[in-house]
């Protein structure tokens, strides 16, 4: 839940003998409000791979977006180092970082037509007026704005003025590209078009991207890894399907996707697995990562699609707990029910309507739920 | 509301634009009148020969001349001194800003009559010798606040994240000012420093305190009042109405262009 296991995720991915695109090593942000020093991030940690698209997922508040900001040099970090290329830049402004920012706001210069946004960092750079002219022209092409060089940003619809954004950030060939919420002024039609297109983008031109995303669909579409955030530390650092598989805290099995909580006391344990007293028909099975003994009291989590719901107690090596559906929803690919336990929690199954629309059960009957027991898992 | 549908509120219209246009009017058409006497409040006939004689009474070139001289230097002065203020307040909060917001609000609520008076007397006491230099001073002191006050509003309606979008792309602070901060905050500063002319131009009460053996345009104008306002003084005033006239009429059209 700390520095140490966000570091150790990261170097488990990322390829040990090369150096990371960009490391946070043990960054701190304090600031101080109305007196009271608060702190935004509470000890980030993480490296991140060449040519890796990487998320910062978290809700508001949670600090994403202020380690983006450390990493791009608008905020210095109180304690700790940001190094890129191996180079530590913690105190090196944003104007001599080699990278580049698309702000969630697009920040567009109004004044400028879209070929000058675009030429804006060439020209910083000195760049000669003929690579200028070409390398701007490849990159509007590229975000597909040939032909719209001389409109002003006001004038463009806002999918136009994001990939006007984002070739203004590109055209520069960044060592990384940082995005805040890019997307977040797009409606939902647009943004999922936005999401295929980015990730084209990224294979096309090979940079690493920095994005950082409340939207836990978005993040797990687009990333290679991702590390949710909360409360100004790294919960878990891992692949989409790891993070929504195997969530390692109960924040992470809350905030991503659906969830079902149980907990129970361990009544017995069976190798790396524990066994739970829930009621007195269940049997539920959970492997436990850590150590446990008998008498101690065991969180645990699974999806409600793992869920088999069934009027008759199904066979076989099976967890499962006996219930009384409280509601059925139809959601077109499947319905939803929610399950009430005898020890009062509730659980969501999710069938897919992959047969007919016949539901298995009613309002008001008494149901089983099975899972496999390794689709379950211990919270810390 | 019922009251201002259909003809009623054309009529208020045409009344309201009536009352505004005919003082102006009036001066336009007694440049053009032929006086034979010296006052200037019968219509004798056009003429266009006030015109041709602009320049002939010296001592009312004179005044014209330090009126616009001050005026200039006013809104230059003012302009950036004031835009620099406006920035300041729009975009930081730092010790002292709430009592300069203040402060800014004061200056302009501030009777004129007592400004003069007490600008008079600070350079009496301060021994400052009064003319040109203290009108100046004392233009420049109260059009300052018109100044940052329109930058002020302007730059509250910036994003923050244009100036880090410029960085961000490798723009030093002097950079970003130049070619982010500054155009986008121009209009508030051409507004602004407009404002600081129009204020300088036409003042009477504090430049009457603080002119010392100095004359500006209002001034002679009060002093020839007793003796007879010579046509002169329409023709000054309608080149300076038809002056202002065409840089409204110039900024509407560029605004129109520009959407």
């Amino acid at each position: 839940m700390t520095e140490i296991q966000a570091g150790t995720g990261a170097a488990g991915v990322a390829a040990p003998d090369q150096v990371p695109a960009i490391e946070l090593d043990g960054v701190v942000k304090e600031y101080v409000s109305h007196g009271e020093v608060v702190q935004a991030v509470k000890g980030v940690s993480l490296a991140i791979g060449e040519g890796e698209f990487f998320s910062l997922l978290g809700p508001s508040g949670c600090g994403k977006t202020t380690s983006m900001r450390m990493i791009a040099g608008f905020e210095e970090p109180t304690r700790g180092v940001v190094r890129l290329h191996g180079q530590d830049v913690t105190n090196v402004p944003p104007n001599k970082r080699d990278v580049n920012m698309v702000f969630q706001s697009y920040a567009l210069f109004p004044h400028m037509n879209v070929w000058d946004n675009v030429a804006f960092g060439l020209k910083r750079k000195k760049v000669s007026d003929d690579e200028v002219r070409s390398r701007v022209g490849e990159m509007l092409e590229i975000v597909d704005l040939v032909g719209r060089e001389k409109r002003r940003p006001r004038e463009m619809s806002g999918g136009q003025q994001q990939r006007v954004a984002l070739a203004r950030a590109l055209v520069n060939r960044p060592r990384a590209l940082l995005l805040d919420e890019p997307l977040g002024a797009l409606d939902l039609k647009l943004r999922q078009h936005m999401q295929i297109e980015l990730k084209r983008i990224q294979r096309e031109v090979g940079i690493t991207f920095v994005y950082v995303t409340h939207d836990q669909s978005e993040a797990l579409t687009m990333s290679d890894r991702i590390a949710v955030m909360n409360d100004g530390l790294v919960e878990q650092l891992a692949g989409p399907r790891e993070i929504y598989e195997r969530p390692a805290t109960k924040f992470v099995a809350g905030f991503i996707g659906t969830s079902n909580l149980l907990s129970g006391v361990v009544r017995a344990m069976n190798g790396a697995s524990a066994v739970l007293a829930l009621g007195p028909e269940d049997r539920v099975v959970v492997p436990i990562k850590g150590s446990a003994t008998e008498g101690d009291t065991v969180e645990l989590t699974v999806r409600p699609e793992k869920i088999t719901i069934s009027t008759e107690q199904p066979e076989g090596d099976l967890s499962m707990v006996e219930g009384t559906v409280s509601e059925v929803v139809y959601l077109g690919t499947y319905n939803s029910y929610a399950v009430a336990l005898a020890g009062g929690a509730e659980i969501t199954v999710f069938q897919q309507n992959a047969h007919d629309s016949t539901t298995t059960a009613e309002r008001g009957d008494t149901v089983w739920l099975s899972w496999q027991p390794q689709h379950s898992y211990a919270l810390q | 509301m019922r009251l201002f549908r259909g003809r009623g509120l054309q009529i208020y219209t045409w009344l309201v634009i009536a009352w505004l246009i005919v003082p102006i009017a009036v001066m336009v058409l007694f440049g053009f009148n032929d006086t034979k006497g010296r006052y200037n409040s019968t219509f004798q006939g056009f003429t266009l020969k006030w015109y041709g004689k602009l320049f002939e009474i010296g001592d009312l070139t004179q005044a014209l001349v330090n009126s616009l001289l001050i005026a200039v230097l006013t809104m230059l002065i003012a302009g950036v001194l004031g835009s620099l203020i406006g920035l300041a307040l729009g975009r930081y909060r730092f010790r002292g800003s709430g009592a300069m917001n203040v402060v800014m609000f004061a200056a302009i609520s501030c009777a004129e009559i007592v400004m003069g008076a007490s600008l008079l007397s600070l350079f009496v006491t301060l021994a400052v010798p009064l003319g040109f230099w203290t009108i100046v001073i004392s233009h420049v002191m109260f059009s300052i606040s018109f100044v940052a006050i329109t930058v002020r509003a302007r730059v509250m309606t910036l994003d923050a994240s244009l100036e880090e979008a410029a960085r961000d792309l490798g723009a030093g602070t002097w950079t970003t000012f130049r070619l982010v901060t500054l155009p986008m905050i121009f209009p508030g500063v051409l507004a602004g420093s407009m404002l600081a002319f129009a204020l300088s131009i036409d003042d009477f009460v504090i430049t009457n305190f603080n002119s010392g053996g100095t004359v500006t345009f209002p001034l002679w104008i009060w002093g020839s009042t007793r003796v007879g306002i010579p046509p002169q003084v329409n023709v000054m005033g309608t080149l300076i109405f038809a002056a202002g006239l065409l840089i409204a009429l110039g900024n509407a059209l560029v605004a129109r262009r520009r959407r």
